[in-house]
């Protein structure tokens, strides 16, 4: 599996996994690599380490992509053929973006900003993020100022959430019930049926009157909007499932962010979302070949002392657990994906935070098969 | 360590990726093998805990997996019906309440409902009169949380409830809630990180938003998966030499391991270093195990360390 290959014929890259296992910095990666082969290429992202975002030279400001300048690259072996830009998502501020386009005018827009109960939804609120990243993903291919858009999702398992948000949203919003909420104590009460007014009538008791008001008036000022957001999620339910949409799903090689990435491929073929294939980052390779690392201890001996040497061996049979986990989760996981399509990058010595390390890691990302195995005995031996 | 375990609520957060898992079941084994009865609970719904003893399932159960140690995995859908089941008392009604299909779409489409309900079975977990009929109390409940921006607005969700609703119940529980997890005699919200850029940032930001949006402090900090420092610096040149100097490929293998090891071992030095000048205190540590699956054996390593640390 190449990446360069992969995304060939591919206008939106969606770049998913559990958090801590560097998504984020193999997202930028994939962008860069693609910017350079002559694309014009911006990578979205949630929340990029502050040295990162830095190296970059990427200010918390805009909610819109910014160009990466050119003369940065010098430093590193990137030929940039064509334009990176990047940007930071602001959820807050694209949820709000979002709310003053649908809003039929200026009167229910500011209803919907300044409700409580929307302020809660457009911060924190599990799925939110997500929301905004694919509004944000399809504002951005919808503008058509990029070749290339790659998107780093939010983490954890709430990444999944955006695939069945558009539906639920409207299907409560479709539902004859929603008008209890609209008009709780009016006519639209009475007339929905008994059951439904018995319903609401426990509800308030649980609730409290203000709480049920408030979410009364959410709700109003939000099925406006209504038309919008059904266009919109259809749109964006278009959008994933294009032919020129791919999914890359990236792991560490650890026992659960495995399960989180079979979990995650089950989920895209449910949902039929092209799957581009898996990258494992953080891979311990296997070093030793078939030898035993007390093969090497007269070796070591020799040459360092019987006390460092033996402190090197420890370290090695060490490393070597991690070797075989990682074999054995990365064959776990080739076997349960029915197309194997995986790509490795070894754990590199220091945390990918700045422009060379992020050129290293397109190397591996970008190579042939051939290729990789050359790099990785520079890195290895 | 051990002065955490006199609260009756721990919260244990951090950037994902980091072991919260993992610390909230070594403090479980800490606390319940110092008598005190112990439930962790996860709000994840992947059963991590049970799996570790060798249960399959504590869907919305009180699971005991050794002595005085149990766990639960806390759903928003069980933690609403649980609730209405209480509120309604009456259960004809409660169910017809929670079958309703109006209810349910209303149930989805409210922000931070689910934030709340799992928060508020936290906290009926946590009682000494505990609501749940034929329940027994807890002396401790340790919550495996959401990673850290989602748990904050966990946190939030009963304040934000309680001044929006201003009466009822909802309001009123909101404010129980809120007034206990806010009690630092009561309850104390622990930090997992790694000894990385990234954790460390998110750790200090999570301090910050913390005080900011609850008042609350940050009480303690755990960095997760700490190398040894194997090789002195003068050891180090001593292997880069040897390195130099040629070699069959397994020994240069195993000095270029040995290396890489010190470089990253180094780099988490630095980190640490920055939460201690940021945080004005020494974080715990919790070492780097190199098992190719983590057993219950080691959690209890990491519940001796633990133990260890002042």
């Amino acid at each position: 599996m190449n990446v360069a290959d992969v995304l060939a014929d591919k206008r939106v890259c969606i770049c998913g996994g559990s958090g801590g296992v560097g998504k984020t910095t193999v997202a930028a990666a994939i962008a860069m690599g693609e910017a350079a082969a002559g694309r014009k290429v911006a990578v979205v992202t949630i929340d990029p380490a502050r040295r990162l975002a830095n190296s970059l030279g990427l200010v918390d400001l805009g909610n819109e992509p910014q160009l990466i300048d050119p003369k940065l690259f010098a430093a590193t072996d990137v030929d940039m053929g064509g334009e990176l830009w990047a940007m930071m998502l602001d959820p807050k501020r694209t949820f709000d973006e979002v709310i003053d386009r649908l809003a039929p005018d200026a009167r229910t827009r500011d209803d919907v900003l300044g409700n409580r109960i929307y302020q809660q939804l457009s911060t924190a609120v599990a799925g939110s993020q997500e929301y905004t990243a694919m509004a944000k993903l399809y504002e951005l291919d919808q503008g058509g100022d990029f070749d290339l858009l790659v998107l780093d999702t939010p983490p954890s398992r709430n990444a999944l959430d955006f695939l069945d948000a558009p539906d639920r949203l409207t299907h409560f919003f479709e539902g004859r019930a929603l008008q209890v909420f609209l008009r709780p104590t009016g006519f639209a009460g009475r007339i929905v049926g008994r059951g439904t007014g018995m319903v609401f009538s426990v509800l308030k008791r649980v609730t409290g009157v203000d709480l049920l008001e408030d979410l009364s008036v959410f709700f109003r000022s939000i099925s406006s909007l209504l038309e919008g957001f059904k266009e919109r999620a259809n749109a964006v339910g278009k959008l994933l499932a294009d032919p020129e949409t791919v999914f890359l799903l990236v792991t560490s090689p650890e026992r659960e962010p495995v399960d989180e990435a079979i979990f995650f491929w089950r989920k895209l073929k449910a949902a039929r979302m092209p799957f581009g294939g898996v990258i494992v980052n953080r891979v311990h390779h296997d070093l030793l070949g078939g030898l035993e690392v007390e093969d090497a201890t007269s070796e070591l001996t020799a040459e360092l002392g019987e006390k460092l040497a033996t402190r090197v061996a420890e370290n090695f049979r060490d490393y070597h657990v991690l070797a075989w986990r990682d074999r054995v989760n990365i064959e776990r996981l080739t076997t349960k994906l029915e197309q194997p399509r995986v790509l490795t990058i070894p754990h590199l010595d220091e945390d990918v935070h700045d422009l060379e390390g992020l050129a290293r890691m397109r190397r591996f990302l970008f190579a042939t098969e051939a290729e990789r195995r050359a790099l990785l005995d520079e890195v290895v031996a | 360590m051990l002065d955490l375990l006199d609260k009756r609520l721990i919260f244990v957060t951090g950037k994902g990726g980091t072991g919260k898992s993992t610390v909230a079941i070594a403090l479980g084994l800490l606390a319940a093998r110092r008598g005190l009865r112990t439930i962790v609970a996860e709000v994840a719904e992947q059963d991590r805990v049970a799996r570790v003893f060798g249960h399959a399932d504590s869907h919305f159960r009180e699971v005991e997996l050794a002595p005085n140690l149990f766990t639960i995995s806390i759903d928003p859908r069980h933690a609403i019906e649980e609730y209405l089941a209480l509120q309604v008392k009456v259960k004809p009604l409660a169910d017809l309440l929670a079958s309703n299909r109006m209810f349910q779409y209303f149930a989805a489409a409210t922000p931070g409902l689910s934030e709340l309900v799992t928060i508020g079975k936290v906290w009926e977990l946590a009682q000494l009169q505990r609501r749940t009929r034929g329940a027994a109390r807890y002396d401790l409940v340790i919550v495996d949380a959401a990673a850290t921006g989602h748990g904050i607005a966990t946190l939030r969700a009963p304040k934000t409830f309680a001044d929006i609703a201003r009466v009822g119940p909802i309001a009123r529980q909101g404010r129980y809630i809120h007034a206990m997890i806010t009690d630092p005699s009561a309850t104390s919200v622990v930090a997992v990180a790694l000894a990385e850029e990234m954790p460390v940032t998110e750790t200090l930001a999570l301090a910050r938003k913390l005080r900011a949006e609850l008042g609350l402090e940050l009480d303690r900090v755990i960095v997760n998966a700490v190398y040894d420092e194997r090789f002195a610096p003068r050891e180090a040149r001593v292997l880069e030499q040897a390195l130099e100097s040629g070699g069959t490929p397994l020994a240069r293998a195993a000095l270029r391991a040995a290396l890489s090891e010190h470089v990253r071992a180094r780099a988490q030095r630095a980190q640490i270093a920055r939460l201690r000048k940021a945080t004005g205190r020494e974080p715990a540590r919790l070492p780097f195990l190199f098992d190719a699956e983590l057993r219950q054996d080691a959690y209890e390593r990491l519940a001796d360390r633990l133990q260890g640390v002042p």
